[in-house]
């Protein structure tokens, strides 16, 4: 399974949503590949992926997807991420 | 014995002293510590070299852009024009400064735990490529003021420096950024701290009566901005063609179309745009570059700092704040721009002239992305007029601070780019200034700059975060008298109607 976390630049918020999602799956039991983009390669790389993780103001701009497109409200709430990755996953 | 030193040299001169092999090196071994399988210890070592020599590739595409760009402005104006890119610098500089930063990256990250640890700055900078950034640029600057053959020192000062700079700017931006996050489990870490303190300070005190952004129903037209790669290639085509008509009116025809070695004014015109795209390719290539080498250096640095620090505030990237101010993004970075024009301005016509600093152009990243966050900073003390002068002073800070660093950055300091954020250019020439003196003048000076920090942080944190001091508290007083008028009003609206309704019904009882 692949899953794309969005940002502005891809290098700040995107990696330690990347982290905190990793740490979620892991607890979860559940092997994923997890990868940190920009918002400009986001729409490229969330053709091939499962699921991409991003906050409410960028999930506008990636618009129409084959992947699943969950909005974090909060990327360092383990648990807000737990809830919404798990239905997904699963 | 000889055998030995021939493999210590090898190791040295040949691993060791290769920045890539060493972040490599780095990240295997925090990824050890967290107990990762050996499969992901090498997949993640590998990709954390590989990360960096993709930096360095990009680089190499970016130089391509920039020097005809800086021939051009310097036949043109007849000054130095620079735009203030982090990457594009930190890509610069690894060739020369890489093995030593990587080093004080690394120590500069032991000293932030142990002060974590031991003082009441429980900050946890997970900023990743700011740290890189910060790391960098000390060991440009060290390298610069002391100069050959003490490199050992530069990193073992560099290291303080950088330790002590990751936990003091958390703790001094903390009140604001909890009157933004309205709780206390998050602090900024980001190196345009101080336009975002000047942001807070200043919207504060224009702002005391007026609204928030938030209330705006604002044009989403500008978002696009957002994509990093539209938005550096956009204001590189932009100062491209400015620069390039500007030749070809003022230069003699020849001149000009010489600099990009073309046959015609038309040929001319297209190579700049050509090259103004190249910049954004070598910006694509390098941040990608970043984003792998962070990918698997963050979270070995997370793992490390949660098991000596436990429960640390994490000190996060800037567009952590967006979410709480959309308006105030896009109205921050707006003015932020408009303070970076206007602060060119005043660079060309006043303080290069008299002395010779560089012009420093408007880069679209900086002020995106610290303009927005000072909009936001703005936002939460001052309201809308917060937001705008708020972001216009972190444009002016942006603008005016990388023109002086570019002073102590040497030889660094001619390559058309440099270091763009506000916490870079006072702290960066704060260091270049403290180096002026001898080597033991200039080790001392720092020290006292490195304690005088901590002492004013742990003084500022008791004093004024720890004891919950809300900056423009008398604002959201006001805010929430309006708030409790409007529900006054909306209660006595719909109680008269209430009563109309009564009246009414017995009236009609009545008849």
């Amino acid at each position: 399974m692949k899953i794309v976390a969005v940002c502005g630049m891809g290098i700040g918020t995107s990696v330690l949503l990347k982290m905190n999602a990793e740490k979620v799956l892991a607890a979860l039991g559940i092997d994923a590949d997890v990868e940190a983009a920009d918002i400009g390669v986001a729409r490229g790389a969330a053709q091939t992926a499962d699921i991409v993780l991003t906050s409410d103001e960028l999930a506008p701009e990636i618009g129409d997807v084959p992947a699943e497109v969950i909005i974090i409200e909060n990327f360092f709430d383990l648990d807000e991420i737990t809830e919404k990755l798990t239905p997904a996953v699963q | 014995m000889e055998w030995l030193v021939v493999v210590l040299n090898f190791i040295g001169q040949q691993i060791l002293n290769v920045p890539a092999y060493l972040i490599g090196i780095i990240t295997a071994i925090g990824l050890m510590a967290m107990r990762r399988n050996s499969g992901q210890v090498i997949g993640g070592a590998l990709k954390a070299a590989l990360g960096f020599l993709i930096l360095g590739a990009g680089a190499g595409v970016v130089v391509g852009s920039l020097d005809p760009l800086g021939v051009l402005i310097l036949a043109v104006t007849g000054a130095q024009g620079v735009i203030p890119t982090n990457e594009v610098i930190t890509a610069l500089a690894q060739e020369e400064f890489g093995a030593q930063s990587a080093y004080v990256l690394t120590l500069g990250f032991i000293v932030m735990l142990l002060l974590a640890r031991f003082t009441p700055l429980k900050y946890v900078f997970l900023t990743g490529h700011h740290m890189v950034f910060m790391a960098t640029m000390l060991t440009v600057v060290l390298s610069v003021g002391f100069g050959d053959g003490l490199s050992w020192l530069v990193v073992l000062i560099g290291a303080v420096l950088l330790g002590v700079i990751m936990v003091v700017m958390p703790a001094f931006a903390h009140p604001w950024t909890k009157k933004i996050t309205g709780n206390d489990t998050i602090a900024i870490g980001h190196f345009g701290t101080l336009g975002y303190i000047a942001a807070g300070a200043s919207g504060q005190v224009v702002g005391r009566r007026s609204k928030s952004t938030e209330d705006i129903q604002f044009p989403q037209g500008l978002k696009f901005l957002r994509d990093s790669m539209v938005a550096t290639s956009l204001s590189m085509v932009l100062i491209y063609l400015v620069f390039a008509i500007w030749g070809l009116i003022a230069l003699p025809l020849d001149e000009a179309l010489a600099i990009f070695g073309v046959a015609d004014a038309g040929a001319f015109i297209m190579e700049g745009f050509g090259l103004a795209l190249q910049f954004g390719v070598g910006v694509a290539v390098i941040l990608y570059g970043v984003r792998t080498v962070l990918g698997e250096l963050v979270p070995a640095f997370q793992g490390i700092a949660e098991k000596v620090v436990p429960g640390a505030k994490p000190a996060l990237d800037i567009p952590i704040v967006f979410p709480f101010g959309a308006n105030a993004v896009l109205i921050g970075f707006l003015s932020s721009f408009a303070g970076g024009l206007i602060s060119l301005g005043i660079l060309a016509l006043w303080l290069n002239p008299m002395f010779g600093l560089a012009l420093i152009l408007p880069g679209m990243v900086p002020h995106f992305f610290t303009g927005g966050g000072a909009g936001v900073y703005g936002n939460a003390t001052g309201g809308r007029k917060g937001a705008v002068i708020g972001g216009f002073v972190n444009g002016v800070i942006i603008t005016i601070l990388p023109a002086i660093l570019l002073l102590v950055l040497g030889e660094l300091g001619f390559s058309n780019s440099t270091f763009g954020d506000a916490d870079f250019g006072w702290f960066g020439t704060l260091i270049g200034v403290s180096l002026l003196g001898g080597t033991t003048l200039s080790v001392i000076m720092t020290i006292l700059i490195a304690v005088a920090l901590v002492t004013a942080a742990i003084f500022f944190q008791r004093k004024f975060v720890d004891t919950g001091w809300v900056p423009g508290s008398n604002r959201q007083d006001w805010l929430d008298g309006l708030k409790a008028e409007e529900k006054a009003r909306v209660d006595a609206e719909k109680a008269r109607k209430a009563g109309e309704r009564k009246s009414a019904s017995v009236a009609q009882k009545a008849e």
